[in-house]
């Protein structure tokens, strides 16, 4: 919790790479999920992703990060193979 | 450079910029401020300051510029006047609230409309509230001294505000007037080298500047922009203090003229607080008990040291350059607030005066405390307005 104490002067984000630390997995209403067979891991999805939570093994697709996606579903329009399902959460 | 000049306002603010070599400035011309910007880019076309002078196609984006340069850690100077303060309205509140460091000279004249080029405080008072330290200077001394001192304000750790250094349009920024400029070494030495806290230029520290800020935070961010602004206080006597070790020149944030016996007092802000002192020098050679009380420093706002002033006072004027229409001046609001639960508060009224550089003269001023010793007046009254 931010209090005036603790709160960095004029907002700033003084550590690098904080981003990691603010889970946005829980915006997410649709969430994408991978046909492997269908995928050809051109890795198009990564290049697109916004939020870089396509994970990468091995220079091979290799799933989502849900912690931080936020089901934008950018991904799965990009992918030229059509592998890519955008689901609703609840389902 | 020492020695008594004949200068204008504008100019000694551009001489104080000169001796102060600042990092980058960023402006565009606008009456009354243009002979600033003017001699400015004269000195640095001239090769007589390292300066980044960079020439905007407004006052938003000049302000903008200015942001952008002083957290990437350069240290920043602008000015503008009137319509260009109120063009660059949205981010004087980015400015205060990213806490950035930068200071600015405003030439203070009338918005439009009807169009009008000449001083009142209009300007300044609709950009009161947006977390500037705002300083006023009664002549073009002041003008070049607070242009200096406002670096040191604004740049010191426990502030990191920008601040707004006011000076009357024409009626100081283009009128002659005897000044005594400090030499260029004792400037660079008061100011030292700009230390920034945090800049973006800082390659081996990344931050991060203007990030969104949403329910959980924006309140603890506003109230810090509260405590610094407070706490500049303590910080701008101490800069008074050792700018009048340098300079012989010695500031309060309020100055008083023979309040001590007086039962009638005004408060004026800007070059009025000159006049003030003459029709005061003319009352009490008549016998009246009269003082005169100058507002220097409105942001922040020396509410103890007024009250430490005004107690016991039997009527106090509060001399008011705009007008909130539909309302009062508005620092005689802030005055009555700050002094209506004093067990001995004076009677309060409020004088606006001098709209769109309408002159004021000591019979004026004079009149104002005559009005005050006969109780022959409104709460709020309209000095000098044909009816
Ligand atoms: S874009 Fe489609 S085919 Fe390419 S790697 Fe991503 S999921 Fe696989
Ligand atoms: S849905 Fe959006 S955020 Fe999630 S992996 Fe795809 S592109 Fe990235």
């Amino acid at each position: 919790m931010k209090t005036v104490k603790t709160a960095t002067m004029g907002g700033r984000i003084v550590e690098p790479g904080s981003a990691m630390k603010f889970e946005t997995g829980d915006w997410r209403s649709h969430k994408p999920v991978l046909e492997r067979d269908m995928c050809i891991d051109c890795l198009t999805c990564w290049i697109y992703c916004p939020d870089d939570s396509v994970l990468v093994k091995d220079g091979k697709m290799g799933g989502f990060r849900y912690t931080h996606c936020k089901g934008c579903g950018i991904c799965a329009r990009a992918c030229p193979k059509k592998a890519i399902t955008m689901v609703e959460e609840d389902e | 450079m020492t020695g008594n000049l004949g200068i204008n306002g504008d100019s000694a603010v551009a001489l104080a910029w000169k001796q102060v070599d600042p990092d980058v400035c960023a402006a565009y011309p606008i009456t009354p401020q243009t002979i600033i910007v003017e001699r400015f880019s004269d000195y640095v076309a001239d090769g007589e300051v390292e300066t980044e002078f960079v020439c905007t196609e407004s006052e938003h984006s000049a302000m903008t510029v200015c942001i952008a340069s002083a957290s990437a850690g350069a240290r920043t100077v602008t000015a503008t006047a009137s319509a260009g303060l109120a063009y660059m309205w949205e981010t004087l509140g980015i400015a205060s609230g990213l806490r950035v460091p930068l200071t600015m000279t405003v030439a203070n004249r009338a918005l439009s409309g009807p169009l009008n080029i000449h001083c009142d405080h209009s300007d300044v008072m609709a950009a009161r509230d947006l977390g500037w330290i705002i300083m006023f200077a009664e002549n073009v001394q002041e003008a070049y001294d607070n242009a200096i001192m406002a670096m040191r304000i604004a740049e010191h750790p426990d502030v990191q505000l920008p601040v707004m250094t006011n000076l009357d349009g024409f009626i100081l920024t283009h009128a002659i007037e005897r000044m005594t400029p400090l030499d260029s070494h004792t400037v660079k030495d008061f100011v030292g080298e700009y230390k920034p806290l945090y800049p973006l230029l800082d390659v081996k520290n990344p931050v991060t500047h203007g990030v969104m800020d949403l329910q959980d935070s924006y309140f603890e961010h506003r109230y810090q922009v509260n405590q610094a602004m407070k706490a500049s206080a303590n910080v701008i006597e101490q800069v008074f203090k050792e700018f009048g070790k340098i300079s012989g020149r010695h500031y309060d944030m309020i100055e008083t003229y023979m309040c001590d016996d007086a039962d009638y007092v005004t408060l004026t802000i800007g070059s009025t607080a000159g006049t003030m002192k003459a029709a005061v020098d003319e009352l009490r050679a008549e016998g009246h008990k009269v003082g005169a009380v100058k507002l220097k420093v409105m942001r922040p706002f020396p509410a103890q040291k007024l009250r430490d002033v005004m107690a016991g006072k039997k009527c106090v004027a509060v001399m008011d350059r705009h007008l909130i229409v539909g309302v009062s001046g508005p620092v005689f609001l802030e005055v009555a607030a700050d002094l209506m639960d004093l067990p001995d508060c004076p009677k309060l009224v409020n004088y606006v005066y001098g709209l769109g550089g309408r002159d004021v003269m000591v019979e004026d001023l004079k009149q104002v405390y005559m009005n005050m010793m006969n109780d022959k007046q409104d709460k709020v009254n309209y000095l000098g307005v044909k009816l």
